[in-house]
């Protein structure tokens, strides 16, 4: 069994904590140990805290990387795009610049006796899923796969910038659409597909029609494809489409975290889901 | 006859200091406009953004909207045939200008709540119940649960200035 240390964030374990204890069942069921990490924060975000000061970023992000660090494990995992985002940046940076590592260092030392030394590996967790795992690993979990067509959202940051992450294709990506089809299901095609939810950035704190209007455009076309549910991978993208469609009133497509289907597609109790939660209601067709 | 303004080289050379390091290789093509998502929703051009950045019309590009529209999803940082790391840019422009006191309340607020709680979201009393409910600590194992990391964390703030630029949202 594999182990990894993992990051929790703030939006899954506060706003959605279905998604962390699908996550946890999910991973178990494959084969991968989750350790939690005692005493982090905030990732933190990438688009709004980077913004007002990159240095306080990378410290905070610094500090979560050396927490993982002490773990012992063989990396940590994140189900979060903005937390991926982050700490992938963050180690990549003070990776390849001495000078920064040494400044940030010296910060961190200072406030928590701690060092970043860049032996941790950061994994998003449909990457991990893909390339650990694997599809076929996946497939032969499915005991209640459900036949939908489902509009498969990548976000933004699990695999940009890609001349870092080297994941997959940015602009015709497919390992998070493998995954979806492993469970049983059908992603479709859709216009605009990889186009932003509108979130991120800040834009939804500091201007929430217009992160809401891109959501919209995106909704439109999913629509259009006539998808049955929308299956993101992070909790951040996820909480635009299920409060979004609400304030938009005027769409009701059930906003699925790839864990959770995962965890449905496993047979897993709903209960373990908590979807009771999500503002949009999951109403899945049998 | 309009007159043109002079480029300031002395702010181009701060934006790449900053981390803009590739602001100088844009030819202006547009295919970063051409891809943003919050352009198609708004007057936000990005081609504009790293124009004035490199023009260092500071005091055009700093207490700007524009700058703000972007969501940092990097389709055009993908797609930009000169390799310019635009998201890069606008990051280093954003954090001049909340220094120079160009930060919204709302975005001071969401400072706040990192600064003060270690999280960008609060952890309410229903929270607490749902997580029990599945199987979950009721109070997640981050800072939330270890008073001293959450000190820990306070402590990189006042080392950074982070916790007076939150206090003054960057006015002095």
């Amino acid at each position: 069994m594999s182990k990894y240390a993992f990051f929790l964030g703030c939006i899954m374990p506060l706003r959605y904590p279905g998604i962390e204890s699908a996550s946890r069942e999910v991973f178990k069921s494959l084969g991968v140990e989750l350790v939690d990490m005692q005493g982090a924060s905030c990732c933190p975000a990438p688009g709004v805290m980077r913004s007002f000061d990159q240095t306080y970023w990378m410290a905070v992000a610094a500090r979560n990387l050396a927490i993982a660090e002490k773990m012992g494990v063989e990396g940590v995992v994140t189900i979060c795009n903005g937390c991926f985002d982050t700490l992938f940046e963050v180690a990549h940076k003070l990776n390849h610049d001495p000078d920064q590592r040494k400044k940030i260092n010296k910060i961190l030392k200072d406030a928590t006796g701690m060092e970043y030394n860049g032996t941790v590996h950061v994994r998003h967790f449909v990457e991990l899923l893909y390339r650990d795992v694997g599809v076929e690993a996946i497939r032969a979990k499915v005991k209640a796969g459900k036949n939908m067509k489902a509009a498969v959202h990548y976000g933004c940051h699990f695999l940009k910038p890609s001349n870092i992450k080297k994941i997959d294709d940015s602009e015709r990506p497919h390992v998070f659409d493998d995954i979806v089809e492993a469970a049983g299901m059908t992603s479709v095609v859709y216009k605009d597909k990889g186009m932003c939810c509108g979130a991120g950035g800040g834009v939804r704190a500091r201007t929430p029609d217009v992160a809401l209007k891109m959501t919209a455009e995106n909704l439109k076309n999913m629509t259009a494809a006539g998808v049955d549910v929308i299956v993101d991978c992070c909790p951040f993208c996820h909480l635009q489409y299920d409060v979004g469609q609400v304030q938009l009133k005027e769409y009701k497509i059930p906003v699925l975290h790839l864990s959770q289907l995962l965890g449905l597609a496993f047979g897993l109790e709903r209960e373990k889901l908590g979807l009771e939660v999500h503002q949009t209601k999951v109403n899945l067709p049998t | 006859m309009a007159e043109a303004k002079e480029p300031n080289p002395e702010f181009t050379r701060k934006v790449i200091d900053a981390g803009g390091k590739t602001v100088n290789l844009c030819f202006q093509c547009g295919t970063c406009t051409g891809s943003c998502p919050s352009g198609r929703q708004t007057a936000f051009r990005v081609r504009k953004v790293v124009r004035r950045a490199q023009l260092g019309f500071e005091e055009d590009v700093l207490p700007s909207e524009d700058l703000w529209l972007c969501t940092t999803c990097y389709t055009c940082y993908e797609r930009c045939p000169r390799g310019v790391e635009i998201v890069d840019i606008i990051m280093a422009l954003r954090n001049m200008a909340v220094r120079k006191g160009y930060m919204a309340e709302s975005h001071r607020k969401v400072a706040e709540l990192i600064s003060k709680t270690g999280h960008l979201v609060s952890l309410r009393d229903e929270d607490k119940v749902l997580r029990k409910k599945l199987g979950l600590h009721d109070v997640p194992p981050t800072v939330f649960a270890h008073a001293q990391a959450l000190e820990e964390v306070k402590k990189i703030a006042a080392l950074c200035g982070f916790d007076k630029l939150v206090a003054t949202g960057g006015k002095s």
